[in-house]
């Protein structure tokens, strides 16, 4: 794909829009996430160093970059995800709505039930599909006559209540893969959070899944904030308002990889108009 | 529609795919392998024809009296009720004490520890354990669960017995209990963690409901184990005469298991006892087959419910 054609898709995406006179940032809209000097060790290892950065209130913001740059220790620094590995440390300060999300206050699991995941493999539990989608609202202690809408309306959002109604009581294990993914986005929308993680949701998919889970983050942006990390540039430049360009720094005497942020800014413009050279040759694939 | 008049002919750089050579490595691999499966079953299978031959004069006679009949002198009339009563009962001991132990270790190791020197220098000890002889345990049992807290335990009681054999088996049953959590996908403990489920909710509703299969599975092999056991209980003191002990219920009474009636059978001299002894052997392979079978029951019943 050259990138005339994708600023062609783009455009018409966004008819208004002229990439060329994209707005710059900090951003106008309400800041979910405040990202300040953040950096994510692994034990001694420095995995990301130095991230600042805002993220929106109901924008898709897209991660990109090579492998090994750290888009996904970033991501799940946003949910605590990255509290369950024992050496990771974080340094910096990343807020949630003004509140420390690093806190010791911070109760983490409060935090992913409002800032719910959905993961590169699609990770349904053993359980039935209702029980699925109703296992974090159970958790945070919704009432069992609520239980039935709840799980309605998450499969609902997530374009998957057609297809399943009549089976809720079967195992989630015999769906497809791409239902399975969207049954992972219900039980993340179930707990009704504000922010969905998405970490390079469609990895695993086919390309109809991934429209069809494209088309879905499209649909629930109003009502959420999504983050999504994601190897295929198509997909960033198709489903997300702004977009994030990292990369791997080595240092050339001790051979150590760290990742870091490039560029932030709008979609269009890290398309048509990227203002660091490295975004450029990544976006138009002469690098990673 | 076109119809095919010639099918083409190979040409001699394809016609090298063809090949009539016979894998000789392979073929030899392959039968090593099959002779080591053959060799396993061969040996249960002599075992067992012997046995049954041995002992079919009693079992094909007099079986009911023999599983219902108590320890005798007299050889036409001694049976196994004892034995049988004694073995059940340890094992409903050891299960009692080992499972929730050997699990409650296993899933402190695996899920709460932090992983780290002390972690591993605990876990090889448990390995080392799971290797001492069982004699050993016998001692062990011997010194602090018949002479030290013979108050609680009645001395030389099926309590004693019980205990020593769940000491025994603690070390298998967390490994395998361990090697079970392990096997459990980290992609599902972050799906439960991503909802918002605590450290405690992730354990009892994705961790322990997904290892339960691999749990059962080694714990009961392990009981299977302590049920054939011998030298830890002679060590202990269970009974070896042939007249008393060995009652349902009285858990700090003398008691004698079936092992120990074996062992002591053996050493009779006659005809009569060779086949006795083989009789109980028979029986006391069934009852270990009966636990091993519910294993696989279960586990294939849980993998179901998943």
């Amino acid at each position: 794909m050259t990138i005339e054609s994708r600023l062609d898709a783009l455009a018409a995406n966004n008819p208004q829009d002229d990439p060329s006179v994209a707005e710059p940032l900090p951003p106008k809209g309400d800041v979910v996430f405040d990202v300040r000097d953040l950096s994510v060790y692994y034990g001694e290892f420095r995995a990301i160093r130095d991230v600042t950065m805002q993220i929106e209130r109901h924008h898709i913001t897209a991660f990109i970059g090579p492998s090994g740059c750290g888009k996904t220790t970033i991501l799940r620094c946003f949910n605590r995800m990255n509290d369950l590995i024992e050496s990771a440390r974080v340094e910096g300060s990343l807020t949630y709505h003004g509140v420390d999300l690093y806190d010791r206050a911070v109760n983490p699991a409060e935090v992913r039930r409002r800032i719910g995941m959905v993961f590169q493999k699609p990770n349904p539990f053993p359980k039935s599909i209702f029980d699925n989608v109703a296992y974090g609202p159970r958790l945070a202690g919704a009432k069992k006559t609520d239980l039935g809408d709840i799980v309605e309306r998450s499969l609902r959002r997530a374009a998957l209540w057609d297809e399943v109604k009549d089976r809720l009581k079967s195992s989630a294990m015999g769906m497809s893969g791409g239902q399975q993914q969207r049954l992972c986005i219900a039980r993340a929308l179930a707990t009704d959070p504000e922010v969905i993680l998405m970490d390079e949701p469609c990895s695993a998919l086919d390309p109809i899944a991934t429209g069809r889970i494209e088309d879905l983050m499209g649909e629930i942006k109003a009502e959420y904030t999504i983050v999504i990390v994601t190897h295929n540039m198509q997909q960033a430049a198709r489903v997300s308002d702004r977009c994030a360009f990292f990369t791997t720094e080595v240092n050339e005497r001790s051979d150590v990889r760290t990742g870091t942020l490039v560029e932030y800014d709008r979609t269009e413009k890290m398309f048509a108009n990227p203002s660091d050279e490295r975004t450029e040759s990544y976006v138009t694939g002469r690098f990673g | 529609m076109t119809t095919i008049t010639q099918a083409p002919t190979g040409k001699p750089e394809a016609e090298s795919i063809k090949s009539r050579k016979v894998d000789v490595t392979g073929g030899i691999f392959k039968f090593l392998l099959w002779s080591a499966l053959a060799f396993t079953i061969l040996v249960l299978v002599v075992v067992i024809t012997d046995l049954l031959q041995a002992g079919w004069a009693v079992l094909s006679t007099r079986m009911s009296d023999f599983l219902t009949s108590n320890l005798s002198s007299n050889a036409a009339k001694a049976g196994i009720a004892q034995g049988i009563a004694g073995t059940i009962t340890i094992a409903l001991i050891t299960a009692v004490i080992s499972f929730p132990i050997g699990i409650g270790a296993a899933l402190y190791l695996e899920e709460y520890a932090r992983p780290g020197r002390f972690t591993q220098f605990i876990d090889i000890n448990i390995r080392n354990l799971s290797g001492v002889p069982s004699v050993v345990y016998g001692i062990l049992g011997f010194t602090i669960l018949v002479k030290a807290l013979g108050r609680f335990t009645g001395g030389a009681s099926v309590l004693a017995g019980g205990i020593t054999l769940a000491i025994l088996v603690l070390p298998i049953v967390i490994i395998s209990s361990a090697e079970a959590i392990r096997a459990v996908p980290q992609s599902l403990r972050e799906g439960g963690y991503g909802v918002g489920a605590n450290r405690w909710e992730v354990v009892r509703s994705m961790v322990l409901p997904s290892a339960m299969p691999g749990i059962l599975t080694g714990t009961i092999l392990a009981l299977a184990r302590a049920m054939g056991e011998a030298a830890p209980l002679i060590l202990i003191g269970a009974n070896q005469g042939f007249f008393s002990g060995g009652e349902f219920g009285d858990l700090t009474g003398r008691f004698t298991a079936l092992p120990i009636t074996i062992f002591q059978w053996t050493k009779q001299p006659s005809a009569d006892w060779v086949t006795n002894t083989a009789a109980a052997i028979v029986v006391l392979l069934i009852m270990v087959l009966f636990v091993n079978a519910t294993a696989i029951l279960l586990r294939n019943h849980f993998e179901k419910t998943r």
